[in-house]
C-alpha cells in the first residue's frame, strides 16, 4: 500500500479515488466496519412486512418492517447457496422464500422451512442433524432515530447519538425531529467518480459560492452571507450552513464571475420559499459518514445516499419527503424546488458533471495530489465558508481507519 | 373515430412530435417552450415514482414561462461535458379524443453521444401527451416524460 504524502491532510493523493486495493479495504473496513450506514426512512416500510432493497456499499441487504413493529435488516443473500433473494424494490411480504430452492425465512431472517428436507420415498433429504435454526439470514444492527434508519455490519456499535455527537445531532433532529415524514418520491443517478469526491462535494463551500450560478444569482447560499461550517470530533461528519440572501450585488460578489444581477425569473414560483426551520439558517447540508447526505435547502428535503458501485463509479439515490402535516402549498413548494436538484437539478447538475470531470483528471494521474489550504492547513469549525477544512478533517479520520 | 380521420390525425402527431424532438436535438432551446400552451404541465417522471402514485418528478414545468426560465438557465446557469442528443421516437398512438383534448402516446430512446465516449441510451420511456389546438395547431397543454431507465446515467441536463 502506498504512503500519504508527509503534508498530511492538507494533500489528497489521486491513488485514492481509482486503486482497487483501497477500494477493497474501504468496503471492508467502512461500510462493512465500524459505521453507521444510512438504509432508508421508516415512513419507506409502514406496515408489518414492508420490505425495502437496498446496499451498504456493494452489499444487497433488506429492511423489513417485523409484525412487533420493530424493524430488521438482513443480508439479501440466501444462506444455501448465496443468491440475492430479494429482487424488489419495495413490497409486502409474509415471508421471504429463495426463488431458487424455496428455502423460507421469516421476516427476522430466521429459516423456516427447507423443501424436501426429509427427503422423498425414503431418498436423499438434509442429513438428520440438519438444524434450521443454524441456517439464518445474517442479521445487521439496526438503530432508528426520529424515522431515520441506519444499519451496521458490526454488532458492536456505539448507539447512533454517540456516532453522530454533540455538534452533529442538533442539526441531524432539526430536519428529524419526530414528526411523521411523508416520502415525496425517488431519484436515482448513477455517477462515474470515486464516492469519496461527492462527500468532499459537500463539504466544499469554496465551490457552491462560485460554481453554482443558480445559488449564487438567487441569493441561496453564498460567500457574502452569514455561514459556518461545523465538524464532529472525529472530522468524518460535518455541516455546511447557510442564510439566504438579496439577489443584489455586495462587496462578495464582486468576485464571483457566477452572479448574474439581471437573470429574472418569469415564472417566480419555481423559488418562493417560506421559512419552516427555527433559527437563521435556511440551508443547511449535513454530510454523514460514511454513505448519507441530509438536504435542507430552502424548502426542498432529502436524503441522498451513497451506494459504492466500484472505485469509479457510484450511484446516488434521493429520497425526498416532507413532513405528513405539510398542506398543499407546502408540498407543491417542495415540488418545484426539487427542480434545483437530482440528476436534472439546477444546482446539483453542476456537481456531478464536476465530479465526472475530476475522476477523469484524478484517475490518470495517480501520483499527483489535491491540495486543500484553503481556510488554513488544520482541521477547524469556521464562521464562514471560505474554507476547506471539512475536507481535511474527513480525510484526517479516513487515513485512521484505513491505516494510510 | 374513422379510420382516414385517424390516420391523418396521427400522422399530424408523428409531424409535430419529430419538429419537438428535432428542436431540442438541434439546441434550439427557445422554441420549445412554443410547443406548449401558456398554462401548460411538463414533467419528466421515473417510472417507479409515476407508478406508484409519488408526485416528485426530476424536472417539473408549471407554465410556458416556467419553461423559458428552465432554458435560460440552461444557458446561463448550467455547467455540463458537451454532448449530442438524438431522440428516437416510436409507437405513436391516438389514446382518445375527448372534446378538444387529444389523448396521445408515443415510446422515446434519447441516444447520448459525449466526448470521449461511445453513444449510449441515456434515457428510455413514453410520452404521455395532452394536445389541444390552438389557431388550428396542435399544442401540449401536457407532456409527461415518464422514463424506465431509473438510474440516471450522470446528468439530465436538457428537456426530453
Amino acid at each position: 500500500m502506498q504512503s500519504w504524502p508527509s503534508d498530511g491532510v492538507t494533500r489528497v493523493p489521486f491513488w485514492v479515488y481509482s486503486d482497487p486495493q483501497i477500494y477493497a479495504r474501504e468496503q471492508e473496513r467502512i461500510f462493512a466496519g465500524r459505521s453507521w450506514c444510512y438504509v432508508g426512512l421508516a415512513e419507506e416500510i409502514p406496515a408489518a412486512g414492508d420490505f425495502k432493497r437496498t446496499f451498504i456499499g456493494e452489499k444487497p441487504v433488506v429492511l423489513v418492517r417485523d409484525g412487533d413493529g420493530g424493524i430488521n435488516v438482513l443480508a439479501n443473500r440466501c444462506a444455501h447457496r448465496g443468491l440475492q433473494f430479494c429482487q424488489r424494490d419495495f413490497g409486502t411480504v409474509r415471508e421471504f422464500m429463495c426463488p431458487y430452492h424455496q428455502w423460507t425465512y421469516d421476516l427476522r431472517g430466521r429459516l423456516k422451512a427447507v423443501p424436501l428436507q426429509r427427503g422423498l420415498r425414503k431418498q436423499g433429504g438434509m442429513p438428520a442433524d440438519f438444524q434450521l435454526a443454524e441456517h439464518g439470514l445474517q442479521t445487521l444492527a439496526v438503530s432508528e432515530r426520529h424515522g431515520v434508519i441506519f444499519a451496521s455490519f458490526d454488532a458492536a456499535m456505539p448507539s447512533l447519538e454517540d456516532y453522530l455527537g454533540p455538534a452533529m445531532l442538533p442539526l441531524f433532529d432539526r430536519v428529524f425531529d419526530g414528526r411523521r415524514l411523508r416520502v415525496l418520491g425517488y431519484m436515482r443517478q448513477r455517477i462515474r467518480s470515486n464516492w469519496k469526491l461527492m462527500f468532499e462535494n459537500i463539504k466544499d463551500p469554496y465551490h457552491a459560492s462560485l460554481l453554482h450560478v443558480f445559488l449564487v444569482t438567487f441569493g441561496l447560499f453564498r460567500a457574502d452571507q452569514p455561514s459556518e461550517v461545523k465538524l464532529d470530533a472525529t472530522g468524518r461528519h460535518a455541516a455546511l450552513i447557510s442564510r439566504r440572501g438579496a439577489q443584489q450585488a455586495s462587496d462578495g460578489t464582486a468576485e464571483m464571475k457566477s452572479f448574474l444581477a439581471d437573470f429574472a425569473l418569469n415564472d417566480p414560483r419555481l423559488l418562493e420559499p417560506v421559512k419552516e426551520f427555527a433559527g437563521e439558517a435556511t440551508v443547511v447540508m449535513q454530510t454523514v459518514w460514511p454513505n448519507l447526505i441530509v438536504q435542507q435547502q430552502s424548502n426542498t428535503l432529502a436524503t441522498r445516499q451513497l451506494v459504492t458501485r466500484g472505485p469509479e463509479v457510484f450511484d446516488l439515490v434521493w429520497t425526498f419527503f416532507g413532513y405528513a402535516t405539510d398542506d398543499e402549498a407546502m408540498v407543491t413548494r417542495r415540488l418545484r424546488q426539487a427542480n434545483l436538484m437530482g440528476p436534472a437539478g439546477l444546482v446539483s447538475v453542476d456537481d456531478s458533471e464536476m465530479m465526472e470531470f475530476s475522476q477523469s483528471g484524478v484517475a490518470q494521474y495517480p501520483e499527483d495530489a489535491a491540495v486543500l489550504e484553503l481556510g488554513g492547513r488544520d482541521v477547524a469549525d469556521a464562521p464562514h465558508m471560505i474554507t476547506e477544512s471539512a475536507i481535511r478533517g474527513f480525510y484526517r479520520y479516513y487515513r485512521e481507519v484505513m491505516g494510510l | 373515430m374513422d379510420l382516414p380521420v385517424r390516420l391523418v390525425l396521427r400522422l399530424e402527431l408523428e409531424e409535430l412530435y419529430a419538429a419537438y424532438a428535432a428542436c431540442l436535438d438541434d439546441g434550439e432551446l427557445e422554441r420549445w417552450p412554443e410547443f406548449f400552451t401558456a398554462e401548460c404541465r411538463y414533467e419528466i417522471i421515473p417510472r417507479e415514482n409515476f407508478d406508484r402514485d409519488l408526485p416528485l418528478a426530476v424536472m417539473r414545468c408549471e407554465s410556458r414561462a416556467m419553461l423559458a426560465d428552465r432554458v435560460a438557465a440552461l444557458r446561463r446557469s448550467s455547467v455540463y461535458a458537451p454532448r449530442a442528443l438524438r431522440h428516437l421516437i416510436s409507437g405513436v398512438r391516438i389514446i382518445a379524443v375527448d372534446d378538444d383534448v387529444i389523448s396521445a402516446q408515443a415510446t422515446y430512446a434519447l441516444v447520448q453521444t459525449l466526448l470521449d465516449e461511445e453513444p449510449t441510451i441515456m434515457s428510455v420511456g413514453r410520452y404521455l401527451d395532452r394536445l389541444v389546438r390552438e389557431a388550428g395547431a396542435l399544442k401540449f397543454a401536457e407532456r409527461l416524460c415518464v422514463y424506465d431507465s431509473v438510474l440516471v446515467p450522470g446528468s439530465l441536463i436538457f428537456p426530453i
